[in-house]
């Protein structure tokens, strides 16, 4: 028995039954990155005696034969989020040397339910990307094709799950960070509805758009995590308070007579044809299994990409100016404060970061702020309105997640333009605050390369959106094809 | 030419509250540096803020206290730029919704409109050594309120007055307490001038640096003159910011119009905007309490005062709580006044006299049982010990000599050794009789009645 491919529901009855403990588990997964991580690299920071050590504290109190829903699961974390006492670069260098001196509320919240805390995956500097190539550690591989980029910018929680080289790992998604990494990799993300896990502790990228979701190997183990980490934080005023429903007792209701919106917008010339194929196979699936389609139109999805890369720049330039040298991280001295601000900024933040620092500085300034950002936010308005009519005529809207599979390294990585157009599918969801899952729904022949099913819900929406997934997945076997490393 | 002067203030003010603008931090000035910190106003990584509530209610009762208009809907947004005070890089401020609107201060009858006052944290303090410089963040995210005074003063002596009039108001309110020298009250002042009839401002200049109510008069009335003279040599004015320098009593260019920051101000994402309910309004209004001017015009109708001593008075929330009631208890508020303006006011906190001592005292005085020369004897021991007037009359046994026998006594004693100024008085000098009368009140030993001693003399003397 290989305890590393199991997954959190599967590992819980063992270690709820005593069969194994924390520390073979935590050993099993330690093992198995030890064997493929080399290759891989997911992950930037590890600390086994740690990890092990926090294993055998719930041994110890024997808490992992309690309720607790993650005790005894190690949880890889996205270099974003802060971890008492563990690195938090966000894969940049500006941050290299922080030692993060608090816990974010998702880690309070992992810890509180018995969560051991592995170690740090790989993402694009700053969450800015869709290949992890961004990275200022180097670039994180694709399980399926080692030559491929795992996606972005969450691509080392992906690829670590992907592998087996964790049972479930946080991410965050901001135009799609989790959902298409997820597709890339052959593992579920999911993205939570904007205010439904706190975000205090994630270091931002655009606060507006982040937020904080699981990548798992089923869509019952996404349902779990979102369980432990979804509810009001009064540590972040943009969180909702209100009560959070049991997302397990929603899986397994089939999808009789739900209504699934295809947007005419989506299915568009520039798709991969076999990626359009898989997703029409698994909508065909879905009627099968009780659903109905009905064509929905979401018109203002063309501006998405361009409202995204003007509001998400603007937040992150305001953001990102807190990394200066001054109080922690990367400090690069100058002659006085001005040239040592230069000097940390310009060595600290890589060419993508830079990239939309300026883009977004450019958009807020005097004179330009009515025509860009301004704009971009009445845009913005327009698209959630387009959701909010679509969910009246559908309970879930399904699409390809990315628009073509795992690329080569360096394939695009010259072109931002080509790039930003990775997250074409993912975007909307963030800009309206919606929630919406990607799960595995096939394979592209040759090379073999996992396809992503995108199932998007309204605000709050998560319980329909787990159904869902929960019963395309129920009838595939898709989430169990695991990749040769 | 004529020139008048155009003159608004921009007034920050530090609130009275126990912890900082948007963490849990306690704002009390003068801990070691760096330990009234956390990683929420340090600026670290993923922090996020959260209000403070008690912030928000404190700036409605200002604005309400000074008549604003206090927005139901109000909303936060990021000023960006770059100093290393400045924890993120940013601060969190409120730029197009403010929570109050409007409103005005009387000075001298004259009304100052009041722009807005809108919340946002302080930022920390920079300390320059020989070869570097540091940085204390204690006071970074310490609640600031920013109140933006209309265009409307027109004089060094105004700017004065209604930046006295605002310490007041907020002092009264205990929004804060406002002292300059501890930076709970800042003051940048705009200052240009125009020829008298000219509708259109002149060429507006921004003053920082003043640290006390009187350094803002003397630099905006330096301004003012540098800008007059400037003009007079035909020079033409620019935008810009000046520095005061107080020791020299100049002011000198900080930086010109085109070094003026862009803000890039936008909406702040991690904070909801602020919904002021009718009942919040409701309850903060039960906390205004009565404001200087009103108070000011209390004392002069209800105890007769002259405006000058209700003002002086008024200026210290303390003081004019103490006075009205002395004054309730007291049927000579006027003598309550003069007493509390020469002997009490200037060493007001280290007095243990309680109003009603000070109201008995001058009821002793004006029935007689002590003398004006007397009663400053008794005041200094209740000033010190607290014991009550007569209780230190009584023990020390000061009743004042009003009985005509033997004060009849202590006069003719008096004239009998000194037949000197008898003569004067005789020869008509009639300040004579004031030495007599001295000679009595020793022979008394200060107790004797000044005004019995006096007809005494009168009618001895005249009867000679």
């Amino acid at each position: 028995m290989s305890l590393h491919t199991l997954t959190i529901h599967e590992l819980r009855a063992k270690l709820r039954a005593g069969e194994v403990s924390a520390r073979q588990v935590t050993q099993a997964i330690l093992q198995r990155i030890e064997a493929v991580d080399g290759r891989l690299k997911s992950y930037l920071w590890l600390n086994p005696d740690d990890a092990l050590a926090q294993a055998d504290a719930i041994d110890q109190a024997g808490s992992a034969k309690g309720g607790k829903l993650l005790a005894g699961v190690p949880v890889a974390i996205k270099d974003v989020i802060n971890v008492t006492g563990q690195p938090c670069t966000c894969a940049s260098k500006i941050l290299q040397g922080y030692v993060a001196p608090y816990d974010a509320t998702v880690i309070h919240q992992l810890r509180e339910a018995g969560a051991i805390l592995l170690g740090r995956t790989n993402m694009d500097e700053f969450a800015m990307g869709s290949s992890t190539e961004n990275s200022s550690w180097g670039t994180t591989r694709n399980p399926w094709d080692l030559e491929r980029i795992p996606g972005g910018s969450s691509g080392g929680s992906a690829a670590a799950v992907g592998a087996d080289a964790a049972i479930v790992a946080l991410g965050s998604d901001t135009g799609g960070s989790i959902r298409q990494p997820a597709a890339l990799c052959g593992c579920v993300g999911l993205k939570p509805t904007y205010g439904l896990v706190s975000r205090y502790g994630l270091v931002a990228f655009a606060s507006s758009l982040d937020q904080i979701g699981p990548f798992t190997k089923d869509v019952t183990d996404a349902a779990l995590m979102l369980q432990v980490l979804a509810g009001h934080d009064p540590r972040d005023s943009t969180s909702v308070p209100q009560a959070v429903p049991d997302y397990a007792a929603i899986l397994g209701r089939g999808v009789k007579g739900i209504r699934i919106g295809l947007p005419k917008e989506y299915f568009i010339a520039g798709l991969d044809r076999e990626i359009e194929a898989a997703v029409r196979a698994a909508i065909q699936k879905l009627v099968e299994l009780g659903a109905e389609v009905v064509e929905i139109s979401l018109p203002h999805t063309e501006y998405a990409v361009a409202v995204y890369y003007l509001v998400a720049t603007a937040e992150a330039s305001a953001n990102l100016a807190r990394f200066d040298g001054v109080r922690y991280g990367l400090r690069v001295p100058g002659g006085d404060v001005i040239e040592t601000y230069g000097k940390t900024r310009g060595q600290g933040f890589g060419p993508e970061v830079k990239r939309r620092i300026i883009l977004g500085t450019y958009a807020l300034s005097a004179g330009y702020y009515d025509a860009y950002y301004l704009r971009a936010q009445k845009v913005r308005t327009l698209i959630r309105r387009d959701f909010e009519q679509a969910f009246q005529k559908c309970d879930v809207i399904v699409t390809p997640t990315s628009p073509e599979p795992a690329f080569k390294l360096g394939e695009k990585s010259g072109d931002p333009l080509k790039m930003y157009l990775s997250d074409i599918f993912t975007i909307s969801c963030n800009l309206a605050g919606n929630c919406g899952i990607s799960i595995p729904c096939g394979f592209t022949k040759d090379p073999q390369l996992p396809v992503g099913l995108q199932i998007l819900g309204p605000a709050f929406g998560e319980e329909r959106v787990l159904q869902v997934a929960h019963a395309y997945e129920s009838a595939t076997n898709w989430s169990k094809v695991r990749p040769r490393l | 030419m004529n020139y008048e002067a155009v003159i608004g203030l921009e007034v920050h003010v530090q609130l009275k509250t126990r912890s900082k603008m948007f963490c849990g931090c306690g704002t009390e000035s003068g801990a070691e540096p760096n330990t009234r910190v956390c990683p929420v106003c340090l600026g670290y990584p993923g922090v996020m803020p959260v209000i403070n509530a008690e912030a928000v209610r404190k700036t409605i009762l200002a604005g309400l206290m000074i008549g604003s208009q206090i927005a139901p809907f109000s909303k936060w947004d990021r000023k960006n730029y770059f100093y290393p005070d400045m924890p993120k890089n940013y601060q969190i401020s409120q730029y197009d919704l403010p929570l109050c609107v409007g409103g005005a201060v009387i000075i001298n009858g004259k009304r100052i409109g009041v722009t807005r006052i809108h919340l946002e944290e302080d930022v920390a303090k920079s300390f320059h050594f020989a070869t570097s410089s540091g940085v204390d963040f204690n006071r970074a995210g310490t609640p600031l309120m920013e109140c933006v005074s209309e265009p409307d003063l027109r004089s060094p002596d105004e700017a004065f007055a209604y930046l006295t009039a605002l310490k007041e108001i907020f002092i009264s309110g205990g929004v804060s307490d406002c002292d300059m020298e501890k930076g709970q009250l800042r003051c940048d002042c705009n200052v240009s001038v125009r020829p008298v009839g000219q509708q259109a401002f002149g060429e507006k200049i921004e003053i920082k640096n003043m640290n006390s109510i009187s350094g803002v008069r003397r630099a905006v009335a330096y301004e003012i003159e540098r800008q007059i003279s400037a003009l007079g040599r035909g020079e033409k004015l620019q935008q810009e910011t000046r520095r005061w320098d107080d020791e020299a009593g100049k002011t000198f260019v900080m930086r010109t119009k085109e070094y003026a920051h862009d803000y890039r101000y936008f909406p702040e994402p991690d904070l909801m905007p602020v919904q002021v309910t009718d009942a919040l309004l409701a309850e903060i209004r039960q906390l205004i309490p009565e404001l200087p001017d009103a108070k000011r015009l209390r004392f002069v109708q209800q105890y007769g005062l002259p405006e000058y001593d209700a003002g002086v008075l008024v200026a210290d929330a303390a003081v004019a709580k103490f006075y009205d009631a002395a004054a309730g208890q007291s049927k000579n508020p006027k003598a309550i006044s003069n007493w509390v303006m020469t002997e009490l006011l200037s060493k007001f906190a280290e007095s243990k006299i309680t109003p009603g001592q000070l109201a008995e005292l001058v009821g002793l005085i004006d029935a007689g049982q002590i003398n004006g020369k007397i009663a400053k004897e008794v005041f200094a021991e209740m000033f010190g010990t607290g014991k009550s007037p007569a209780a230190i009359v009584q023990v020390r046994g000061l009743v004042q000599v009003s009985d005509t026998g033997a004060l009849e006594a202590f006069v003719d004693q008096a004239i009998a050794a000194n037949p000197k100024s008898v003569a004067d008085f005789q020869a008509g000098n009639p300040a004579a009789i004031n030495f007599l009368k001295g000679q009595v009140m020793k022979l008394s030993k200060g107790k004797a009645n000044p005004q019995v001693v006096g007809e005494i003399l009168q009618r001895k003397l005249a009867a000679r």
